[in-house]
């Protein structure tokens, strides 16, 4: 698998959530992604964008262009230094929430991308690693 | 600071979504909206999100919040325009817009306001026909 | 001595050019005999001209063991140019490659006129043009096959966008009948193409007639059931009828509910359901006396 461009966005505020996004978007539309493609994974990454700022006080976004074998793919790292997840495959089950109204966040992003893979470690952070593949 | 602006069209109030909604301007808008269901004495919301595109679970409760809010004061929010992409994704995501009133476009979603208008004020058994 | 070999095959393409040319135009016209009906003399000869055009200074560069390098690069363009509309005419890809492959003979017998007596330059002379032709060989037929390979894709969606006709049967209906085996690839265009009509049609109830789909498996309904909840979210209903007392009973034991979804057996129940909804009624003309 190669990696043929990346580009690492901060997560802050709110204000990044949406400017994270928007790069997915662009980069999808610039690959030619299926409108439904590019919906999905810019909610997905919307998502833990969100987990990420609102309950671990912000992190980092490193978006990736991969090529494997001719396929196109779009791989997202969500990373941050909050509390970290104890019980993952708790949190992955839908209506499971850590803070407040957030139940869908990881198990619902999931389902939305091709290749889900989740670390984290209490009081260390989580990253989480979300690609879609065209 | 941007504002969402809120239309007045007859008895209903028509809100169009155009920009990436962040949280700031998700309150500013629940309290403009809020307000203007009372001074305007509105009957209805159509909240048009034909431009919209995407919803993630966020924007989802912020707009079941809106719904629940208007509905607080008298006034039934539909939301109109929801693009195919949109609800697709909604689906797989999970996310369930509980109370939330959906229309096609702003068209049906002015005709079901009317249509939950009469019912609540007179019902009328003649009322159906082919438009 | 490896510095002058190169030149040698260079210095035969041009003195015996046009012997060459025809010869070779012989062989694939003798190879191309039942191919006729797809490619003239004519468009042939100039083919054939055009790539010893190409061919001769690129040998003459002295590189004749790697084609990726850029003095090959207008020679094998042209013949990326030539496999791609063969294979589009219709060529078979041993056909394709006769085009390279045949110019073999005609070199060899001049290069064996030339060297007739030097057996060694002979034998490596040969060598080196065999491999050379044997690899733009297989660049047509690779060429080739990536083409046949987009043509495929290609009709694929074709055939996915011409299996998924969404019909209007009212203002404000529209029906999708699906007929064959429904896969995932299926369905999600199918999910799409519907949404997609009742955004642009305005519509507020979507049939879906499964009547000539042979079996409905857990997956093919979770598709059916998402497509529905995303026609509800958009504020539209979706029916899904032509459901078969087979598929009744497959969906009970596979543990698949429709909960809270309109179904119905036939088309014409759910077309008259359609018709209450949006508030029409259907009346046979007052019988005459």
């Amino acid at each position: 698998m190669n990696s043929t461009k990346s580009n690492t966005l901060a997560l802050r505020s709110c204000e990044d959530i949406v400017h994270v996004r928007q790069t997915v978007r662009t980069w999808m539309v610039e690959q030619r992604f299926t409108l439904v493609d590019q919906t999905k994974m810019v909610t997905a990454t919307s998502e833990l964008a969100r987990n990420a700022v609102d309950y671990a006080g912000g992190g980092t976004a490193q978006l990736e262009l991969l090529e494997e074998s001719g396929r196109i793919g779009i791989r997202v790292l969500i990373e941050d230094h909050g509390p970290g997840i104890a019980n993952i495959e708790q949190a992955m089950t839908d209506g499971f929430t850590s803070g407040q109204g957030m139940g869908l966040g990881l198990g619902g992003s999931k389902r939305l991308v091709d290749d889900f893979e989740i670390w984290s470690e209490p009081g260390k952070g989580t990253r989480v690693s979300i690609t879609r593949w065209k | 600071m941007e504002r969402i602006p809120i239309l007045k069209v007859g008895e209903f109030l028509l809100v169009s979504i155009q920009v990436d909604m962040h949280d700031r301007l998700v309150l500013s808008l629940q309290d403009d909206l809020t307000a203007q269901v009372v001074v305007s004495r509105a009957k209805g919301v159509l909240i048009d999100i034909s431009a919209l595109d995407m919803v993630d679970s966020f924007i989802g409760r912020m707009l079941g919040n809106m719904a629940a809010m208007t509905r607080a004061l008298g006034a039934e929010t539909v939301v109109v325009g929801m693009q195919p992409a949109v609800a697709i994704t909604i689906v797989e995501l999970g996310l369930v817009l509980t109370d939330v009133r959906t229309a096609i476009n702003v068209d049906k979603g002015m005709a079901l306001l009317q249509n939950l208008l009469n019912e609540s004020s007179v019902i009328d058994s003649h009322e159906f026909h082919e438009k | 001595m490896t510095t002058t070999t190169p030149n040698r095959i260079a210095d035969v393409l041009t003195r015996h050019e046009q012997p060459i040319l025809e010869d070779w135009l012989r062989e694939q016209l003798a190879a191309l005999s039942a191919r006729q009906d797809l490619i003239s003399e004519a468009d042939l000869r100039r083919q054939s001209t055009e790539f010893l055009a190409l061919f001769t200074p690129a040998c003459r560069m002295g590189n004749l063991t790697d084609i990726t390098t850029p003095e090959w690069k207008p020679g094998c363009d042209f013949l990326g140019d030539v496999s791609r509309s063969r294979a589009i005419q219709g060529f078979s890809p041993s056909e394709t490659a006769t085009f390279v492959f045949s110019l073999k003979q005609p070199l060899f017998t001049r290069l064996r006129q030339e060297l007739g007596t030097d057996a060694t330059a002979l034998a490596e002379e040969m060598w080196s043009a065999t491999v050379l032709l044997d690899k733009l060989g297989l660049y047509t037929t690779e060429v080739y096959q990536k083409t046949r390979e987009e043509v495929i894709k290609r009709q694929q969606t074709d055939m996915l966008e011409l299996s998924t006709p969404v019909v209007k049967l009212w203002d404000g209906i529209i029906a999708l009948p699906l007929i064959g085996t429904l896969d995932s690839g299926r369905t999600n265009v199918m999910m799409n193409t519907l949404l997609q009509n009742i955004v642009a049609t305005g519509s507020s109830i979507a049939i879906v007639d499964i009547t000539g789909v042979p079996t409905v498996d857990t997956l093919v309904a979770q598709y059916l059931l998402k497509t529905v909840y995303a026609a509800r979210l958009m504020g539209a209903e979706c029916i899904i009828s032509g459901i078969r007392p087979q598929i009744a009973q497959t969906m009970v034991h596979l543990g698949v509910e429709f909960g809270n979804v309109v179904t119905k057996s036939t088309l014409a129940d759910a077309l008259s359901y359609a018709f209450r909804q949006i508030g029409c009624t259907v009346t046979k003309p007052a019988q005459r006396a």
